[in-house]
């Protein structure tokens, strides 16, 4: 089902109607602890920062990245990565955004961190810093073609040998390229497979 | 050698050995390699024949396709004789583009695929996808749908933790608590198929709420099966808790300290195994938890038997929290006011909730339009997996089942 | 069968054998465990106590397709994991069936991607096809007993035609 419909009246008796709530508004957090924290410890990082329903975000430079990690693991206690990933803007420039979500036990919130990175650009791994991130980043750099420079083991992690390409990217169809992988040596060893030319292709605007 | 005397198969062995040793550069060490190193090395090759016994290390391919169920996960196994050296997981056999297609669909539509994602435990996948999309455009979940929701999810833990125990015991051995556990997990199944038809890929929570009430008989129906669960909990822990099979297989496999497991980001209840108490039911609590009084179990010892522990009374505490919920269940909305056609603001949105496995959280990035820009799950299965090869090293391979057990994978969920 | 392989015509004795050969391999159909996605689930689920595939025979799964005849391809087929799938399938001895169990082993599924492979009948010919999201375990038993049938109707040491 493509679109919602308005909700049903209460089933049975009355339950209290719930008060609208406020719709949550981004506003700027460059005064926050944690930014003026991190500003200072790492002069030159701290870009902008947002507040968005409770959750910081702040945008570092690139180059800073593993310095910004380890100062928030070692001075504000964000012991635990939780996550790497990116986001393929694709007209804008730097093209991509990699996000980084750290957590603290201490503090028990989340500290969100975006970096830019252009196409071809590399952006500093923090697999070093935080063990967490390793196949995060590896997925990040199949998903995306964001090479991590300093990475042990910078290599495909859910796509096959041969595959071209980098699937979450928005120039890359849904229904997939020809990527000429091997995957059936006996049968079609020149690479390819089953019925690789398929006319229902349609690219994700 | 008196190579005349030999058969060409053994020359074949001869040379075969002598390759491998040259390529190595040592010249053939025993097996269990140690001290003797540096004195080998010194010495001259000596000329004997070398046996099929002196194979120092064997590369060998633990799936995809392998008996111990836990889908397609392939391992890249490096041995001596039964000693792992080295075990590195090749993960992507059940990669299915799920990301993509979240962004080609809309937030509604993309609920039955986060389903299918950790599918054994599908109704946590749903509410963290409802959680971060209600929290980027504001929405509030009326209490009956938040209470029912905690029900739901419980459900699906218990139900996860049964499969888990189920095929954890299957493979190292213990057949009979499988037909134990999914004997109550059918029963849960039931309850799932008359609240929302399905028994495994549920879709049964929507953006604001919920899609159906409870129909009736429903709540009491489950009160008789909770009551009935710690007496079957009971049994399961009579025929493993103490056994001393049990015991010899799993104490002591895959030590973990809570630096450790912090460290690599593990969650769920690998973390609670090894001291670290912490359970985002309590720490940063998501519909009613926090008034919910439960307790949150967690040992010391960080190893297998451990976290064992800690899932099976993890599957007690589901049942009182299932029995205070149906309590505070009052009549009411199940759905909150919901726009008919989503379109949040152009912001993004973690949101995560503890599902049986781990930290389950959805990062959504919304371009202003009615489908997702960026809709990325952080899958706690996938993060917990790292550690893998860590644990294994030094382990035999049967040990290794043990712990894929223990870290309880689903395959849907890392490879998405 | 070797030398009896498709021999004979049609006659009283030979159906009689035939029908034989077919009851003994109808009712003991050995399953390889190739659970790939949540299908596999629900293929567990058939063996439990309550639906109980031991009934029909098929209780044995082994581990290994050296030792199986029926290959149930339950869940999706990804295109890293579908030479494999070949080669399990070329690994089994004959005489093998596949059931493709699920929309994903059917068809592809609800995932028309880059990385799933629209249907395992492009890779190993099947026999039965399950439809479902999952199929329900009395599905897949259904989706059994119409093998069976089909085992039924097969010509061992009958020519042909």
């Amino acid at each position: 089902m493509a679109e919602e419909t308005t909700p049903p009246p209460a089933a049975a008796g009355g339950g209290p109607r719930e008060a609208a709530k406020p719709k949550p508004a981004s506003e700027d957090a460059s005064g926050h602890p944690w930014v003026a924290s991190l500003s200072a410890g790492v002069p030159g990082s701290v870009l902008s920062a947002k507040r968005f329903a409770g959750q910081v975000t702040v945008t570092v430079a690139r180059e800073k990245i593993p310095e910004v990690a380890r100062h928030l693991k070692d001075r504000e206690d964000f012991g635990y990565c939780v996550d790497v990933t990116a986001v393929d803007w694709r007209d804008r420039q730097p093209r991509f955004d990699v996000v980084y979500h750290f957590y603290s036990f201490s503090k028990n919130d989340r500290i969100r961190v975006k970096c830019g990175a252009a196409e071809g650009e590399d952006v500093p791994s923090i697999a070093g810093v935080y063990l967490a991130a390793n196949w995060s980043e590896r997925e990040t750099w199949d998903m995306f073609g964001i090479r991590f420079s300093g990475h042990p083991d910078l290599r495909r992690i859910l796509t096959w040998e041969g595959f071209r390409g980098f699937p979450l990217r928005k120039d890359f169809p849904l229904e997939g390229i020809e990527t000429g992988a091997a995957i059936y040596p006996e049968e079609w060893p020149e690479g390819g497979g089953p019925s690789p030319d398929d006319p229902n292709r349609k690219v994700v605007s | 050698m008196a190579d005349d005397k030999l058969s060409q198969a053994e020359r074949d062995e001869a040379a075969y050995f002598a390759e491998r040793a040259a390529a190595a550069g040592v010249p053939r060490p025993l097996s269990g390699v140690g001290a003797g190193d540096a004195v080998a090395a010194a010495a001259p090759v000596a000329a004997e024949p070398p046996t099929l016994f002196d194979v120092q290390e064997m590369e060998l391919n633990f799936g995809p396709q392998h008996p111990s169920t836990h889908g397609v996960l392939r391992i890249i196994l490096k041995v001596d004789g039964e000693k792992i050296l080295e075990a590195i997981p090749d993960v992507g056999y059940l990669h299915r583009g799920t990301e993509k297609l979240f962004e080609t669909e809309t937030y509604p539509m993309g609920i039955p695929h986060t389903d299918r994602m950790d599918y054994i435990a599908a109704a946590t996948n749903n509410h963290a996808y409802c959680l971060a999309i209600e929290k980027l455009i504001g929405v509030e979940v009326p209490r009956r749908a938040q209470l029912i929701r905690i029900i739901l999810d419980e459900l699906q833990r218990l139900s996860s933790h049964l499969v888990w125990l189920g095929t954890s015991g299957i493979d190292l051995g213990a057949v009979t608590p499988f037909w134990y556990a999914f004997r109550e997990r059918e029963q849960i199944l039931d309850f799932f198929e008359e609240y929302c038809g399905a028994r495994l890929t549920l879709n049964c929570m929507r953006i604001g709420g919920l899609p159906f009430d409870l129909t009736a008989g429903w709540v009491e129906r489950l009160m008789e099966f909770i009551d009935d669960l710690p007496a079957r909990i009971d049994d399961y822990e009579q025929l493993l808790t103490d056994n001393r099979i049990w015991k010899k297989r799993t104490v002591g496999i895959g030590v973990l300290t809570a630096a450790e497991c912090i460290e690599w980001g593990l969650t769920g209840p690998i973390l609670r195994g090894s001291g670290v108490e912490w359970d985002l039911r309590r720490a940063q609590p998501y519909e009613c938890y926090d008034e919910l009084d439960f307790a949150v179990p967690t040992r010391t010892g960080g190893d297998t038997y451990d976290r064992y522990i800690v899932r099976v009374q993890e599957m007690r505490q589901c049942a009182r929290i299932i029995g205070q919920c149906i309590d505070r269940l009052e009549p009411g909305e199940i759905r909150g006011k919901v726009p008919r056609v989503i379109k949040p603001p152009a912001e993004e949105i973690y949101a995560s909730i503890e599902s049986p496995k781990g930290e389950l959280g959805f990062y959504c990035v919304s371009n202003g339009t009615n489908r997702p820009y960026r809709m990325h799950c952080r899958p706690p299965s996938f993060i917990n997996l790292q550690a893998l090869p860590k644990l294994a090293k030094g382990h035999l391979i049967s040990d290794l089942v043990a712990l894929i057990g223990t870290i309880d994978i689903v395959l849907g969920e890392v490879d998405r | 069968m070797g030398i009896v392989d498709n021999r004979f015509e049609d006659n009283v004795l030979t159906t009689t054998v035939d029908s034989v050969i077919n009851w003994a391999r109808r009712s003991s159909i050995w399953p390889m465990q190739f659970g790939l996605a949540c299908c596999a689930i629900e293929m567990m689920a058939v063996m439990d106590a309550r639906h109980d595939l031991a009934r029909f025979g098929a209780e044995v799964f082994r581990g290994t397709p050296r030792q199986s005849d029926l290959m149930i391809v339950a869940g999706t087929v990804v295109e890293k994991m579908a030479p494999i799938v070949k080669r399990l399938y070329d690994q089994m001895p004959d005489p093998k069936w596949v059931i493709a169990m699920g929309s994903c082993a059917t068809c592809g599924g609800p995932y028309r991607t880059y990385a799933v492979t629209q249907g395992v009948d492009r890779i190993v010919p099947v026999d039965v096809y399950v439809p479902g999201c999952p199929p329900r375990p009395e599905a897949l038993i259904y989706g059994i007993m119409a093998l069976q049938k089909k085992i039924d109707r097969m010509k061992v040491i009958r020519k042909v035609s």
